[in-house]
């Protein structure tokens, strides 16, 4: 657990770039702070090892006050992920990843295993051990800067921009094994951004800062949509917030209707749109009876369908898209295995969300 | 021309490529030894670097022979000492390396720099595993430099009695001997080349990762 008590930090010339900042980051989950840039977030993140160092208040790590310890062994306590990765030009990839253990005194040999052992998680080839920094592209070089900061197994984590020098893409992969090695890991982290997608992708509980250093809302994502405090967090959150917002919303209990299904090679309907399903139940398009001429279904009649809708571990949102793009206007609902249960409608969704407003589920 | 001076004086020739090669080299690794911590203070603040790059840069303007001349006075030597030659000398590597060092420290990425404190580097350990590695390339650049400098600059030595291969120069003019007065100028251009050729190999077998894949920012140090 991270926790800041009344931190405010100025710097030489007058800017305040904190303004009395008080938040709890709980241990084992992903706390996210975003804003525009000079708001504070990634003073507020280098305050906790102490790289910056608070004008005013106190700040803990596990309880303990980070004042108390040397700078140098506090930051070896504490796992840290630069921007553009900031690996060691001179040294391989094994070398760069056993950085914080050669410090912490490990010998060689023991340094190197481990390394090898976190190259291996975060999904880095071992014939990569070798390698500079230069040989690798960002996004592996970004898998190497994970790496290294987990070499000694802290159970803070620190990470200040970490994906915002690679391409979209990679960025989303980049997240995706984050969130995997999170599950895996249960660190606390404390991750900085100035991408509000980023933040509620990654955030269990996400800090938006304004301007000045000022925290203007702390809460988890599916609140900063439905809720957000003020104009400011509203605009910051950014168009669709209502519809993004029901990506936090369970879908559980939502009704799932009947759906008329034909295979290849039977007769299609004469009227209404009919799902085609091969012989397992897995859905391949959609068929319009009223256009189809009389007889067997072949695979050129098929019309593409739009997304489909995980009942196992879809949302309102993943529901709403497949009944919208849809084009019957009914999504398909699939099981785990991607089989057609049934059909959901936008009508369906739209009546779970007021029931999840009654209930305070969201505003 | 009399070439048979030389395998008649080959002991001589010898010893004087031997004291020329220690006369233009020890000065080069007592100026790296000394630029260092002052290319280091130099970029610590603007001031000491407004300060200590022009300073050590003017240095190098001082007349080498004045310098041979007034140092044993300074430094209370005999004349004929080879340390006011190695002195001379190592105030012109200090002169041409300070620069170097200055820049190439500056060079290291800043982001480079903020990973190693974060990793839990302290000040002096992070100057020596890091940012001093990293400075290697243009530091031997300015090596190489100096080096070569002081190879062709040892031989101003001889005008005062100084050993060297410049001793080849004034004897072979005074006595006549054209083949004298050769062998000293293919030796130290020779000594020049061999010194540079390994010193570019020595820079290079130290920072085997400027040598790989994806070229001209690793070069320049940069981790972006």
């Amino acid at each position: 657990m991270i926790e800041f008590r009344g931190v405010t930090k100025q710097f030489p010339d007058g800017t305040t770039a904190v303004d009395d900042l008080d938040l709890v980051a709980d241990a084992g989950r992903i706390t996210v702070f975003v804003g525009p840039s000079g708001c504070g977030k990634t003073t507020s993140l280098r305050m906790v090892n102490r790289m910056i160092e608070p004008t005013w208040g106190t700040i803990l790590v596990n309880g303990a006050d980070i004042m108390d310890h040397d700078p140098a062994e506090l930051r070896r306590g504490i796992g840290y992920v630069i921007q553009q990765a900031g690996l060691f030009p001179h040294r391989t990839i094994l070398d760069n990843v056993a950085t914080v253990p050669l410090l912490l005194g490990w010998n060689k040999k023991q340094a190197r295993e481990r390394a090898a052992e976190l190259m291996e998680l975060v999904g880095l080839a071992p014939e990569m051990a070798g390698r500079y920094p230069a040989q690798l592209s960002g996004g592996q070089q970004q898998r190497v800067g994970v790496a290294r900061a987990l070499a000694a197994d802290p159970p803070v984590l620190l990470m200040d921009e970490p994906f915002s020098a690679v391409d979209p893409v990679v960025r989303e992969s980049l997240q995706d094994e984050l969130l995997r090695l999170q599950s895996e890991l249960g660190k606390t982290i404390v991750f900085v951004t100035h991408d509000i997608d980023e933040a509620i992708k990654l955030g269990d509980k996400v800090a938006v800062f304004r301007t000045g250093g000022v925290l203007a809302q702390y809460d988890e994502p599916g609140v900063l949509l439905s809720r957000p405090a003020d104009d400011f967090v509203d605009n910051f959150v950014g168009r669709d917030r209502g519809y993004r917002g029901l990506g936090f919303l369970s879908s559980d209990g939502l009704p799932i209707g009947e759906l008329a299904t034909v295979s290849v090679g039977d007769a299609g309907p004469s009227e209404g749109w009919a799902l085609v399903v091969d012989g397992e139940r897995r859905p391949l398009g959609w068929l319009d009876g009223g256009t189809q001429a009389n007889g067997a279904v072949t695979a050129g009649d098929l019309v593409p369908g739009g997304s489909l809708y995980d009942t196992d571990s879809g949302s309102l949102r993943s529901a709403l898209d497949a009944a919208l793009s849809s084009p019957s206007g009914q999504g398909v609902a699939i099981d785990g295995e991607g089989r057609v249960v049934g059909s959901v409608s936008a009508d369906e969704v739209l009546r779970a969300l007021a029931d999840a407003r009654r209930t305070g589920a969201a505003a | 021309m009399n070439w048979g001076w030389i395998p008649r004086n080959i002991d001589l020739v010898a010893s004087l490529t031997w004291e020329h090669m220690v006369l233009a080299l020890v000065p080069v690794l007592l100026g790296l030894a000394i630029s260092i911590p002052l290319g280091w203070l130099a970029g610590r603040t603007r001031i000491a670097r407004a300060v200590l790059v022009p300073v050590t840069g003017l240095l190098y303007t001082v007349p080498s022979l004045a310098l041979i001349v007034v140092l044993p006075i300074v430094l209370g030597t005999r004349i004929l000492d080879p340390l006011n030659l190695i002195v001379a000398l190592t105030i012109y590597t200090v002169a041409l390396l300070v620069r170097s060092v200055a820049d190439a420290l500056a060079a290291v990425p800043a982001v480079t720099i903020a990973a190693a404190t974060a990793m839990g580097y302290r000040p002096f350990r992070r100057f020596v595993s890091v940012e001093l590695p990293l400075a290697v390339p243009v530091v031997v650049a300015g090596l190489r430099v100096a080096a070569v400098s002081n190879t062709s600059m040892v031989t101003v030595g001889a005008l005062v009695g100084l050993g060297g291969l410049g001793r080849l120069f004034t004897d072979g003019f005074q006595r006549d001997i054209p083949a004298e007065i050769v062998t000293g100028i293919v030796l130290v251009l020779a000594l020049a080349l061999l010194v540079d050729g390994l010193l570019l190999a020595i820079g290079r077998w130290i920072t085997p990762w400027t040598r790989v894949g994806a070229g001209a920012r690793v070069r320049a140090g940069a981790a972006a």
